[in-house]
């Protein structure tokens, strides 16, 4: 009996894991081996790295990449970056008001109906880059920019793929061919067999409309961190994490009270049912 | 079992009521019904269901407050549930992993009622029920996975809505009709909405009718065996209200597991890019508790053909009750059709698996072996046909098996503890 | 039907029995929070909770009318005859008594800031109507002086007045 109840569950759990592969023609380097202090049941975030993370995505990725579903008041909220016990109310928060000074969003004026642009508040989305994606597609030569909001759930193994991507570009092999407008990247699914005229094995990976962005020191940290490409890339990361998934730290934190409480409860309950069942011959 | 009740009412209120609206009789005729006492592990999962369908639909109408049904705003919609709504991230967390959690517990028992002959006379009619909540339960999750309008939801809905477009004749008809339009879009997400809020409280309806097909023979037993006495139940509370209880706590500490610290474990992360009619997500999938039906559909080489075998395969379940010919109910006593009951779980899982992969990859190291009839040998093509097979089999089994097996002695009765000539005590561990 | 078997009826009032259903209840309450509270105002409604605005767009003798809350908001720039005309009201004549201090801030008696909502049954006040120059409510007649206060009509109370603070001489946060 225990034994076909234990077989069904790692079935069930083995089930969860039979993650579909790439389309069999595809290839992608195995991703980089990276850990954030967010992961696993008692990670968290690291407040500074997300205010890190955000200066990265402000000063290098935001000229192209949206995140609709983010407001500047989310930046002030519990769990995020600039979030102060002082300041419940997000709009009052000092940060976030600084931060919103340095934006303009699109409105409409009242007294003459023209589009015109006025200061940013917290309770507005972040500033979109380009207005709609035609705009988006005709400024970065006919590809659409993701939007991040949700980019590090919207990927298999996400933090490790964005992290790999952002730090691994390297010159094309010689023999292949790179379309006009693409660079190489080893981390991306693709198939090469058509680009590569070198010797050997085809080479993994797949080309990626944006060219390599965190050079060394590109953003200052405010904290003094030294502002490698892999410091970069794992701070953007965390922010991405994030904003992905704000309530993240929350869900864990009352997961670990409502397991201690199920864990206690289910104990009573089991010594309730074998007291009940005491004198019942089973 | 069904018998007079001896509910009496002892207040002056209840009096009044019981001659009214006898609804407190009702309640403790439940409560007191003769339950066989030796009921497994196995039974709990009837209460756990019912827990679940109260989760999802309590869960489900709160979701409902904040949700969009339009097709440039349902993604949106449910972020704003996760990010802005107070406890939003974990209501919706329950509600999607409550599906699943839900299936989880169906599956299992199915199995156990396909395993003690629960579907034997004279419950024929209460396994049929059962399957008609399946069916009902699979349209409603089917729907319910749309409404998000990620890629998944989005291609999800046109690959199995277009399979209905491979019934000859009808068939485009009706996909029109289903769809609203051309191609699944905004008015197909609209009426998915109303009919994923309207067929949970059918299922609640249906569950009515299995309780109460239930009570009319009492339930079965891990022997198989008829009550014959008072001696051989206890009333269903406490008894199996506390025991139920438990089972359920128990659940809900896998369930909370997921919700709390693997909330998108068993979804695919291509939902989480909005819909896209013109960029197809590679591959498609299912939620995994569609995936051996998914591996039956595209084992079979012919549109129609795949489609009428993935109907049989859930269809053969309404005529199990007159397809098994054996005399003893339950398999505890009946060594040789165990066998195939287990190759028929194992080809579930086969099935399963073969569903979450791509039909042309290889499921076993080595590559390529060399094209047999349509397919490579090293495929998932073949393995899901061989899972089929796994599956199918169990069917004529039933048949054949009952004709010429010789089960084990079956106890006289629930109470009185059986030793069969010559040998030790029954193989399986009770309770 | 019940049976009596020949079992012992467990005690109900053993000590287990009752932890258990205790903590089924404290379970059951803790579940039933979130699901009442979802129905609270959400954080992008709470985010426009309060607003900022900035006074210089409003003339002398005028209003503004500006949305909170998805309400109407009237800020008003008063000249120093409508806040004489107020002052010099009698209070004790006044169906909702109030000093016209009570309702602006020290030293900025001038603006006056008023959520723009009759309170007889909601309706809009327009401005600068009725014989007091303040608002006359098109629906039933309400009429309010220049301090917003009721004067006649079948309303109430006075215009209410909403949580504000001056941020600076030309910036207001309202809520």
């Amino acid at each position: 009996m225990m034994r076909k109840a234990l077989a069904i569950a790692a079935v069930f759990g083995l089930a969860s894991f039979a993650a579909a592969p790439a389309s069999a023609e595809t290839t992608q380097a195995p991703l980089k081996d990276v850990h954030w202090a967010f992961e696993g049941p008692f990670g968290r975030f690291d407040q500074e790295q997300l205010q890190r993370g955000y200066k990265v995505y402000h000063d290098v990725c935001s000229a192209c990449h949206s995140m609709n579903l983010m407001s500047y008041r989310n930046l002030g909220q519990k769990g995020g970056p600039f979030y102060d016990p002082k300041y419940p109310n997000a709009n009052d928060n000092p940060y976030v008001k600084t931060i919103v000074k340095d934006f303009k969003v699109p409105d409409i004026d009242q007294d003459t109906g023209d589009a015109i642009k006025r200061p940013a508040t917290p309770a507005d989305a972040f500033v979109k880059p380009f207005p709609n994606e035609y705009a988006a597609r005709a400024s970065n030569g006919g590809a659409l920019p993701p939007d991040l909001s949700l980019i590090i759930k919207a990927r298999e193994d996400g933090p490790r793929y964005v992290y790999s991507i952002l730090t691994g570009y390297m010159a094309p092999p010689t023999g292949m061919t790179v379309p006009v407008g693409k660079y190489y990247n080893p981390y991306m699914q693709g198939d090469m067999t058509s680009n590569w005229h070198g010797a050997g094995k085809v080479p993994e990976g797949g080309f990626i409309a944006m060219p390599f962005q965190l050079t060394p020191n590109r953003v200052t940290y405010d904290d003094g961190v030294g502002a490698t490409t892999e410091q970069q890339a794992k701070d953007v990361v965390a922010f991405l994490a994030w904003a992905a998934e704000p309530h993240a730290d929350e869900r864990k934190d009352l997961g670990l009270a409502v397991m201690i409480y199920l864990l206690i409860f289910t104990g009573v309950l089991y010594a309730s049912y074998r007291t009940i069942w005491r004198n019942i011959e089973h | 079992m069904s018998g007079p009740s001896t509910y009496e009412p002892k207040t002056g209120i209840e009096r009044w009521l019981d001659t009214r609206l006898p609804i407190i009789r009702f309640s403790a005729d439940l409560l007191d019904f003769p339950t066989p006492k030796n009921l497994n592990y196995w039974w709990t999962f009837g209460g756990i269901l019912t827990f679940c369908l109260v989760v999802q639909i309590v869960t489900g109408v709160v979701l409902a407050m904040h949700y969009v049904a339009s097709a440039d705003l349902a993604f949106n919609s449910i972020e704003h549930i996760k990010r802005d709504v107070n406890y939003g991230w974990l209501i919706q967390g329950i509600h999607a992993n409550g599906a699943s959690m839900f299936f989880m517990a169906v599956y299992i028992h199915m199995l156990r009622g396909i395993y003690y002959g629960s579907y034997k006379a004279p419950r024929e009619v209460l396994w049929i029920l059962g399957v008609i909540i399946y069916l009902l339960m699979m349209a409603t999750a089917f729907m319910g996975y749309v409404l998000p309008w990620g890629q998944m939801s989005f291609w999800g809905a046109t690959v199995i809505t277009n399979i209905i477009g491979s019934l000859p004749v009808i068939g485009p008809a009706i996909t029109t009709w289903l769809w609203g339009g051309f191609a699944v879009d905004n008015p197909t997400l609209n009426r998915f909405f109303s009919l994923h809020y309207l067929l949970p409280f059918v299922i609640a309806g249906v569950v009515g009718l299995h309780i109460w097909a239930l009570h009319v023979p009492g339930n079965n037993n891990p022997t198989g065996v008829n009550v014959k006495g008072k001696e051989d139940t206890v009333p269903f509370h406490p008894y199996y209200t506390v025991k139920d209880g438990f089972a359920v706590a128990l659940f809900v500490l896998l369930f909370a597991s997921f919700v709390f610290f693997n909330p998108d474990g068993l979804s695919h992360p291509a939902n989480y890019t909005p819909a896209n009619p013109l960029v197809t997500p590679n591959p498609i999938v299912p939620e995994w508790y569609f995936l051996p039906f998914y591996a039956i559909l595209r084992a079979v080489p012919n549109k129609l053909g795949g489609v009428l075998m993935m109907f049989a395969a859930i269809g053969v379940l309404f005529v199990l009750p007159w397809i098994d010919t054996a005399k003893v109910r339950s398999m505890r006593y009946r060594p040789m059709i165990r066998l195939f009951f287990f190759v028929f779980i194992f080809g579930c899982l086969v099935l399963g698996f073969c569903g979450a992969n791509e039909p042309d990859a290889h499921p076993f190291p080595g590559g390529s072996v060399g094209t047999f009839v349509d397919a490579d040998l090293n495929s998932f093509v073949w393995l899901s046909r061989l899972g089929a097979l796994l599956y199918f089999q169990f069917f004529p089994a039933l048949l054949l098996v009952g004709l010429i097996e010789t089960p084990l002695p079956t106890p006289e009765s629930i109470s009185s503890p059986v030793l069969p000539q010559g040998a030790t005590a029954s193989p399986e561990k009770k309770g | 039907m019940a049976t009596t078997s020949s079992h012992e009826d467990p005690n109900r009032r053993d000590f287990i029995h009752i932890a258990a259903a205790a903590a089924a209840v404290g379970g059951v309450a803790a579940v039933a929070w979130p699901l009442v509270d979802q129905m609270n105002p959400s954080g992008d409604t709470l985010a426009l909770a309060s607003i900022e605005f900035d006074l210089s767009k409003v003339v002398l003798g005028q209003q503004v009318i500006v949305k909170w809350r998805s309400k109407p908001v009237f800020v008003r720039n008063r000249t120093p005859k409508e806040i004489a005309e107020a002052n010099a009201v009698n209070i004790s004549e006044l169906r909702d008594p109030q000093t016209d201090a009570e309702r602006v801030k020290p030293g900025k008696a001038e603006w006056l800031i008023l959520i723009g909502v009759c309170t007889h049954l909601g309706c809009v006040p327009d401005f600068g109507q009725g014989p007091y120059g303040g608002w006359l409510c098109p629906c039933h007649g309400s009429i309010y002086d220049t301090s917003g206060r009721i004067r006649a009509g079948p309303a109430p109370l006075n215009l209410a007045v909403p949580d504000y603070a001056f941020l600076s001489d030309t910036k207001v946060k309202i809520g």
